[in-house]
């Protein structure tokens, strides 16, 4: 299994202790169904997430939820870089996200608010996010 | 200096010992001591200035007689509206301050000017090196008989307005009925108080003694105009008009009054808003001077005659007045404040400029209203049935704004109140005319002009962001400040000025479009165009850094539109397009999309409109006719759009540029082939100009208009280019627009032929799009051309820069590469993919998006809505017609 861009190790043992919380591999798709430098919204179980990916072949995945705007439209914005963080700016107010940490880089003069963001493996072509539940 | 205070509760007895207070105090001998006396507004603004800039050997007592921390007493009437008290409470934080002992509900008695001391009404004493008298005023009420029975009151503390609210509530308990109820004095205060009567559901009348409502501030017709919004609001007006006697029941209740010419008006409650009277006898007493029509005569340093002690706000007289306003007040606050720390300020004389705050009645008055200036102009817009009257007085020479009075709308006050004193900048007509745009040239607005509405964000403060906080360009501004952070209207503006100001302190504004490009956009145009690049990773190495923004991408997208006519989604294009040219449609707040047929010319059959009908109804959109004469279907989820447009082609129509910087529509009238008076075709013209320029992409939005006689009904004027027919043949005007700052088109050519007019047309809009900066729409760009519109006329007719065959080979690229964007996304199966809803579940809808039915239409739930408040919600399957 070839890791890419796995924030967090692989947990050694899937759903092993129960009073831990309950992390699981999901694959939800190929990397051929991405588009490079352009979102893709995904469900992850109840959870909208938006996959990103970028022209080095990495792929991140953040909220498709747009705290600003309370509406989810990650997935729809422009993919770019500030300086050398790579970014998503929000379709509707234009706020812009590191896709790696889910910070606001660029809040447009409102409060600074975060994207949650997940880790994603990248296997063959595959593409997997870990879905954390408790 | 030493801090002595003395403090004794309970007793009277003065020279006491020290209190914790004085005692901490006496530690250290260089304290300057302070006393305010009074704690209103002006008071807390004092205190603010003076501690905001004053190090820790100030030491203020503030003693207030209102058991209350300072709070907005302007804001009064919001009380009505459901703000409590706590609401309306000014900055705590001032008040707090260790250096600030606060003895509220506790009034100033005495001064004793030889001793430097005050004692309060509680018995407390306290010594000062500087005495502040800010103790106001008390709301008069008129000398009559029964100006005192049960159920009369005055409008000027938050006790007043509760024990005023508190007394309607029962009285109508007890009556059991709406009272009715009579406010004496038609000022500023009087029509607020009127509006929070009428918020407690009491039938309303206002008595003025004068010719008209706030007749210090409005002439005659702007009071006779303010009169009729008053009334159609429901409230009662009765000028000239002088109450006699107040008449009580046997229990004392207020039952009726009386008035000069014999009449008599049953009433259950009044409120007495004529005036107010300085609170100057603490001032007498100390045998202060006191001017003979009452308050403490200060100086231009708000100095009274004694030089250690100062007044200021409205029991202060300056130059034999006094003013119940609280922005004068406040310029006295910081002159006070700004002497006692060794600065030098002067009270510049009273600024009378009100709003009025009731909701639904605008009025402002600002500066000379009354045009008492010697030789001044009035400039006057009356609309009787709009109800708006509006008037400018200018100096003798029409160029300096002086004041004004605007009824009906005062949207303009923000812009034009800093403006007054200085040049206008304009045709005075332009102010006056549309509502709220203001096109002054920012480089002569003053420091206190609103530049920002949204965040109260002025020119001066914009030019302190550059100047000392080292911005150099618009995004920085903005984080600094705030500015153009809200709705975004004023960016352009925030940007001249800061093109102004980097350029006086011999710095440039960066042209660059972004991080990742030093070029500006029209360098870049010509980068892309000379280099032959087609795309933007090959543009992006060779000229710029990184992998480009939300700035930078759409741009390019837009110049390689432009010059190699591919499809916006064609290959790595569609990477770049922002997400309305991404999927063709226009984003709404939830996420979903609308869809607008074109509608060429606004000419649609009947079986258009049926089939425009059922997509609607079979998609369970909502639908409103748009600005631009076509029909706008809202509601449209991602993944349905293929769909729609499926039905929309089959029926021969296609989805129309409702978005994105690009064509958007002709707007035409009926034109001579209907009408009367048409003595062109002007709906067979759009109809051409549409089906010409759709698709092209342009550095902001294009709108286009023609009209077929001098009557205009299409508003052609208001366009980036507008065509108004003549006799001799078309007439061309360029620069229209409306929005933010609404402009007039100017004439360009006239009498031209259908295919002189194609032509000035195709150059026009192509040189534009050559040569425009990013987001700069026609005005601001052929206005920065060298020479204006002589120098545009020279490129466009007489080929002075030699690019006309570059500009018409450019433009029948673009007519002749034309395709339906949509139709040609349809045939393609991999530009479908993109409009999955998910990647793992491409046919399932958003599950957050939700409606509720308004009108008969569906719309998107609210927030409140959503979690549950009784109004039935739906997922995207909410049908409401069936």
């Amino acid at each position: 299994m070839t890791l890419m861009d796995s924030p967090t190790p692989l947990a050694p043992g899937i759903g092993l202790a129960s009073s831990e919380p309950v992390t699981d591999w999901v694959r939800v798709c190929d990397v051929a169904d991405l588009e490079v430098e352009r979102g893709r919204a995904a469900l992850l179980g109840d959870a909208q997430i938006a996959l990103f990916l970028l022209h080095d072949g990495r792929v991140h995945a953040v909220s498709n939820f747009d705290p600003y705007s309370r509406a989810n439209v990650i997935s729809r914005g422009i993919v770019g870089s500030r300086a050398d963080r790579p970014t998503v700016a929000s379709p509707m107010y234009k706020q812009v996200f590191d896709l790696r940490t889910g910070a606001c880089l660029d809040t447009q003069g409102k409060e600074p608010m975060s994207l949650p963001t997940w880790p994603v493996a990248v296997d063959g072509r595959r593409v997997l996010v870990q879905s954390v539940s408790q | 200096m030493r801090f002595t205070a003395t403090s004794r509760k309970h007793n009277a007895d003065e020279g006491a010992t020290p209190d914790a207070y004085g005692n901490a105090m006496t530690t250290d001998g260089d304290d300057t001591r302070i006393v305010v006396a009074g704690a209103g507004m002006v008071a807390h603004r004092f205190l603010e200035s003076l501690l905001s800039r004053g190090g820790p050997e100030w030491r203020v007592t503030l003693i207030g007689d209102e058991p209350r921390h300072p709070y907005d007493r302007v804001g009064l009437t919001s009380f009505f509206a459901g703000s409590s008290p706590d609401d309306l409470e000014l900055e705590r934080a001032h008040v707090d301050d260790e250096r600030v002992r606060f003895l509220r509900g506790d009034t100033v008695a005495r001064i004793d000017r030889a001793a430097s001391r005050v004692t309060t009404r509680s018995g407390v004493s306290v010594a000062y090196d500087h005495l502040v008298l800010a103790t106001g005023s008390y709301a008069a009420r008129l000398a009559v008989d029964g100006y005192d029975h049960d159920g009369c009151f005055v409008y000027r503390t938050l006790d007043d307005v509760e024990s005023l609210e508190a007394f309607v509530r029962r009285r109508s308990a007890e009556l059991g009925r709406p009272l009715v109820g009579t406010v004496i004095g038609g000022g500023l205060l009087g029509l607020e108080a009127a509006g929070a009567l009428q918020g407690l559901e009491v039938d309303c009348t206002v008595v003025q003694s004068s010719d008209r409502l706030m007749s210090a501030q409005l002439d005659r017709p702007a009071g006779d105009a303010l009169r009729r919004l008053i009334e159609a609001r429901g409230i009662r007006v009765e000028t000239e008009s002088v109450t006699t006697r107040l008449d009580a029941d046997r229990s004392g209740q207020v039952i009726g009054l009386e008035f000069r010419d014999g009449t008599y008006a049953q009433t259950d409650v009044v409120v007495f808003t004529v005036g107010v009277r300085p609170r100057d006898e603490l001032a007498r007493g100390a045998e202060l001077d006191v001017h003979p029509r009452g308050g403490v005569v200060i100086d231009a340093a708000c100095r009274t005659s004694d030089p250690r002690i100062s007044a200021i706000g409205e029991v202060a007289n300056f130059d034999g007045m006094c003013v119940g306003l609280v922005a004068p007040g406040y310029a006295m606050a910081e002159v006070a404040a700004t002497r006692l720390l060794g600065g030098v300020a002067a009270f510049p004389g009273y600024d009378l400029s009100t709003k009025l705050k009731l909701s639904g009645v605008d009025v402002a008055s600002f500066g000379d209203a009354f045009a008492e200036t010697s030789g001044a102009l009035d400039v006057v817009y009356a609309d009787p049935v709009a109800g708006v009257y509006k008037k400018l007085v200018l100096s003798d020479d029409a160029k300096t704004l002086l004041g004004g009075i605007l009824v009906g709308d005062a949207s303009a006050y923000g812009s034009l109140r800093p403006l007054v004193g200085g040049a206008l900048g304009g045709d005075p007509v332009a102010y006056l005319v549309p509502s709220g745009g203001v096109a002054a040239s920012t480089g002569e607005l003053p420091d206190a002009a609103l530049v920002c509405s949204c965040n109260s964000v002025t020119a001066g403060t914009i030019r302190t962001a550059v100047h000392e906080q080292g911005c150099t360009d618009v995004s920085a501004v903005k984080s600094c400040t705030k500015a153009g952070a809200a709705c975004g209207s004023c960016v352009m503006m925030v940007k001249q000025i800061v093109g102004a100001e980097l350029a006086k302190s011999g710095a440039a504004l960066s042209t660059a479009l972004c991080e990742h490009f030093e070029l500006s956009r029209r360098e870049l145009f010509d980068a892309v165009r000379v280099s032959g690049l087609s795309t933007f990773s090959a543009v992006i190495a060779r000229f710029g850094t990184g992998r480009g923004c939300d700035i930078c991408k759409p741009v390019l997208a837009s110049i390689l539109s432009t010059l190699t006519g591919t499809h916006v989604l064609d290959g790595e294009n569609a990477t770049l397009q922002d997400t309305n040219d991404h999927v063709m449609a226009n984003l709404q707040k939830d996420g979903s999309y609308s869809v607008v047929p074109r509608i060429p010319g606004g000419e649609v059959t009947p079986e258009g409109l049926l089939v425009i009908g059922e997509v609607a109804r079979d998609f369970g959109l909502y639908t409103k006719i748009t600005g631009g004469q076509r029909i706008d279907m809202f509601g449209a989820r991602l993944e349905q759009l293929p769909d729609i447009w499926r039905r929309l082609v089959d029926a021969g129509f296609e989805s129309g540029h409702a978005y994105g910087k690009s064509l958007r529509t002709v707007k035409s009238c009926v034109g001579s082939t209907w009408c009367r008076f048409g003595v062109q075709d002007a709906v067979g013209l759009a109809v051409q100009l549409e089906l010409r320029y759709r698709g092209l992409r342009s550095p902001h939005k294009l709108k286009l208009g023609v009209s077929g006689c001098a009557r205009e009904c299409a508003e052609a004027r208001g366009k980036d280019v507008g065509v108004i027919a003549t006799e001799a043949g078309w007439n061309m005007y360029i620069g229209g627009n409306g929005g933010f700052t609404p402009r007039h088109a100017v004439l360009l050519a006239e009498g031209l032929d259908d295919d002189e007019l194609l032509t000035a047309i195709d150059r026009f809009l192509m040189y534009y799009v050559f040569t425009a900066d990013r987001l700069q729409r026609t005005a601001p760009w052929f206005e920065a051309l060298d020479g204006g519109i002589d120098g545009l006329r020279g490129v466009i007719f007489d080929d002075r820069l030699g690019i006309c065959a570059d500009l018409d080979a450019a433009m029948a690229r673009h007519v002749d590469t034309y395709e339906d964007e949509w139709r040609a996304t349809l045939d393609d199966p991999e530009k479908l993919r993109r409009f999955a809803s998910f990647v793992n579940a491409p046919t399932t809808p958003d599950p957050s998006l939700a409606y509720t039915a308004e009108r008969g239409q569906p719309r998107p739930a609210t927030d409140a809505e959503r979690l549950g408040s009784g109004v039935p919600i739906a997922g995207t399957t909410l049908e409401v017609r069936r």
